[in-house]
């Protein structure tokens, strides 16, 4: 596959007394330690600050939100690094193919700027989630679980250290959803990567066999 | 960094010529102006402008127009929302609205000349068979002394812009689901749409109507094609004075422009009482709980003003086409006795050179208007929303009469010894063709979905990367839209050419208001289809390119 997903890369995600709050009322508290391949479950009804704690980790908190704690991503400590250079990738509800790009294009915009052979890697990644020559296809006329795919494997060639998962199958029908959430499991924990998946779907949380974090 | 300071850059460049050139005009309307011999303050300017005859008519036509043109046209646009808002019929209009907009005011001004004036096609028509008129009648149908003609062309440019400002504000107001919680609650479509939507509509179209406001109280080239003459309206009545040879007529016509202001402050004032007035009535309708009323006039009277005006745009442009194309054209009769060519022929020679102005000035100020309007939604995007309560100062200078603050800009480069020459031009140009561009672009640039500059940020893009490879293709379809508006507003401008340029930068819109007084109803045409001619084209771009485009990229059909 692809060198995020090397057998033996071991990143690890502490966060260390993390706190957020809007106007003054505190909405979550949390710690903990992921280690490769571990998927925390934050579950919560809507308000509880479940995305909000993405927004934080990826670097995109609204202003009008207070934060506290320390995040470490491999030992860097991310809160001092812009959104772009802290290495977490996220998923979100929608596949968001960028619908201006092909299929491979949307690949390609995720892979590092020195990455050689560019064009190899996207094929490779295409092709090991069944979707071998598709590079040149317009996004919009792909299936939903063909979109799911692409989306993941976009997400691999930016080779993350961490992932943040944003109710990802939400959108899905119950059938795919089964589908693509296994995909999305193993492939995450193949490559090693810590993940903090937010989402109110009991079936999601039971699938990631984590830890389980109820605000 | 440069793009933080974007913002403050580009108020600046607005703010500064407006502030300088309405304290500019002051001085001289003060008879301070030691360049034409005024050393000391007086009053001398006012007792001698007071002392014009005709200046409170000028000035009674300026508020008219200001108070009715604004009233008209935007009842006009609001009952046919009310009575076809997601109807088929508001997207067939949809369409229509952008080359409606792009004819640029004289041209408009010209072609409804020649389809109403007494010798005009529509008057044509209906000779003498339900007239009897042998003889064009001596009729002032346009240059009429109360301004309906200008005010008729005003509302026919204004009602595509309120339009598509509404259109482009709707989805804000959600109007689909309030109208169908109304409408379950008893209350008639359109009225439904008038009691809940309007009152979250009207606040976002507030901007544009007093911009509205300040155009028609102090419009220059539509006055002086179609409006009143004696007296003639405050603004053209100020820039003949200052036209004038004799240059102590300077003074005169500073304290014009000083008074224009108050005549804009004034329509705008109100209008500001008119608004109020109208959310009073507004409540007591709300409160008596009336369900139906209204409903049928409503419906019809929008559409009906809709088709009228529509009828006019295209009624104006066949009379362009046929003055154009005609030889001898005898009067009773609806057609030209012989056809020629010749006029297009004889005209085009003389038009290369203000069409390479027309069209450097339009491109020129148009991409550094998109640039930096850019540049400013870009700084608000990363360094989140602090600015926006100083960025209605970029509208600044469409709620300031041009002549108010045009004039005493003239003064500045003159007491700095500037030629007028194609720079400041193209400066003036920038003026009124930047707010127009931000107008434009800002809505579809901040609703654009924040989650595509997110994740192309966690898939290691840096700011810039997101912006140029994400960002902008996304959003090309809403930037050649803004960019043809521009280019649109720049070709349009008379008042912004004539002055900075002292007439030594003809334009299409320029050359043509001047042949308004030669009367040669063929030059005439010629230069007003091809001054409507160049924005068509531009409007027609920015459809086509996207398309083109992105004709294999399905996603890309509607805007994301």
């Amino acid at each position: 596959m692809n060198s995020a997903s090397a057998p033996g890369a071991t990143h690890r995600l502490q966060l260390e007394d993390v706190r957020l709050s809007l106007q003054g009322r505190e909405l979550l508290r949390l710690s903990a330690e992921l280690t490769a391949g571990e998927i925390l479950c934050v579950m919560g009804p809507s308000g509880s600050g479940k995305s909000s704690l993405l927004a934080f980790l990826a670097g995109f908190l609204a202003p009008a939100f207070a934060a506290s704690g320390r995040v470490h991503l491999d030992g860097r400590d991310v809160l001092q690094l812009p959104a772009e250079q802290r290495r977490i990738g996220l998923l979100f509800q929608d596949p968001l193919l960028f619908p201006h790009l092909s299929v491979g294009g949307n690949l390609r915009f995720a892979l590092p700027a020195a990455c050689p052979d560019k064009p190899a890697r996207v094929e490779a990644a295409l092709a090991s989630v069944g979707l071998a020559g598709f590079a040149e296809r317009d996004p919009a006329t792909l299936s939903g679980g063909q979109k799911s795919r692409v989306a993941l494997q976009r997400l691999l060639l930016s080779e993350p250290h961490a992932v943040l998962l944003d109710e990802p199958f939400s959108r899905l029908d119950t059938a795919l959803r089964r589908e693509v959430r296994t995909l999305v499991f193993q492939t995450l924990q193949a490559a090693g990567l810590p993940s903090v998946l937010v989402t109110h779907d009991p079936e999601d949380a039971e699938a990631a066999g984590g830890r389980v974090v109820q605000l | 960094m440069l793009l933080r300071a974007a913002p403050w850059l580009v108020i600046g460049l607005l703010l500064a010529p407006v502030a300088l050139g309405v304290g500019l005009t002051l001085l001289p309307a003060f008879g301070y102006l030691p360049v034409l011999g005024g050393d000391t303050f007086s009053l001398t300017p006012w007792r001698e402008l007071l002392a014009m005859p005709g200046l409170g008519r000028s000035v009674q036509l300026s508020v008219l127009s200001g108070v009715l043109t604004p009233l008209l046209a935007l009842a006009i646009v609001l009952m046919f929302l009310a009575g076809s808002s997601g109807t088929a019929l508001e997207r067939w209009l949809r369409r229509l609205v952008a080359p409606l907009l792009a004819v640029p005011h004289a041209a408009a001004a010209f072609g409804l000349a020649f389809l109403i004036a007494p010798a005009g096609l529509l008057s044509r028509l209906v000779s003498p068979s339900l007239t009897g008129w042998e003889r064009p009648p001596d009729l002032l149908i346009v240059n009429d002394p109360w301004g309906l003609a200008m005010m008729l062309a005003l509302i026919l440019k204004e009602v595509p812009f309120l339009l598509l400002m509404a259109l482009a504000a709707l989805p804000q107001c959600e109007p689909g689901p309030r109208v169908t919680l109304a409408r379950s609650l008893g209350y008639r479509p359109a009225v439904a749409w008038l009691l809940c939507v309007l009152p979250a509509l009207y606040p976002l179209l507030r901007l544009p109507v007093y911009a509205v406001i300040a155009y028609a109280s102090a419009t220059v080239d539509v006055a002086m094609i179609l409006g009143p003459t004696l007296p003639a309206t405050l603004s053209v009545s100020v820039l003949q004075w200052f036209s004038d040879p004799d240059l102590s007529l300077r003074f005169q016509a500073a304290a014009g422009a000083v008074l224009q202001l108050g005549v804009t402050a004034l329509a705008m004032l109100l209008w500001r009482l008119l608004e109020m007035l109208a959310a009073l009535a507004g409540r007591h309708w709300l409160a008596a709980g009336q369900r139906e009323r209204g409903e049928v006039v409503l419906r019809h009277t929008g559409r009906l003003g809709v088709a009228f005006l529509l009828a006019l745009a295209l009624g104006s442009l066949v009379a362009l086409l046929l003055n154009s194309v005609a030889g001898f054209w005898r009067f009773p009769d609806a057609l030209p006795g012989n056809w020629t060519l010749q006029t297009w022929s004889r005209a085009l020679p003389e038009v290369l050179a203000p069409l390479g102005n027309t069209l450097l000035l339009g491109g020129a100020s148009t991409c550094i208007a998109v640039t930096l309007c850019l540049a400013v939604l870009e700084a608000e995007a990363r360094h989140g929303r602090r600015l926006a309560p100083a960025l209605w100062l970029i509208y600044l200078p469409l709620l300031v009469p041009q002549i108010a603050f045009l004039f005493g800009l003239i003064v500045a480069t003159e007491f700095l010894r500037w030629t007028p020459d194609a720079w400041l031009v193209l400066f003036a140009h920038l003026l009124f063709v930047l707010p127009y561009v931000f107008l434009s672009l800002s809505e579809a640039w901040r609703h654009l979905d924040p989650r595509w500059t997110q994740l192309a940020i966690t898939l290691g893009a840096s700011p810039w990367r997101g912006f140029w490879r994400i960002r902008l293709p996304l959003l090309l379809g809403p930037c050649l839209s803004a960019a043809a508006v521009g280019l649109a507003v720049s070709v349009g401008q008379y008042l912004a050419t004539q002055l900075p340029g002292a007439g030594r930068v003809p334009t299409l819109t320029t050359e043509a208001v001047a042949l308004a007084a030669g009367g040669n109803r063929g030059i005439i045409a010629v230069w007003a289809l091809l001054q409507a001619a160049l924005p068509m084209l531009g409007f027609a771009l920015a459809l086509l390119v996207p398309r083109l485009v992105w004709r294999h990229r399905l996603g890309m059909r509607s805007t994301p």
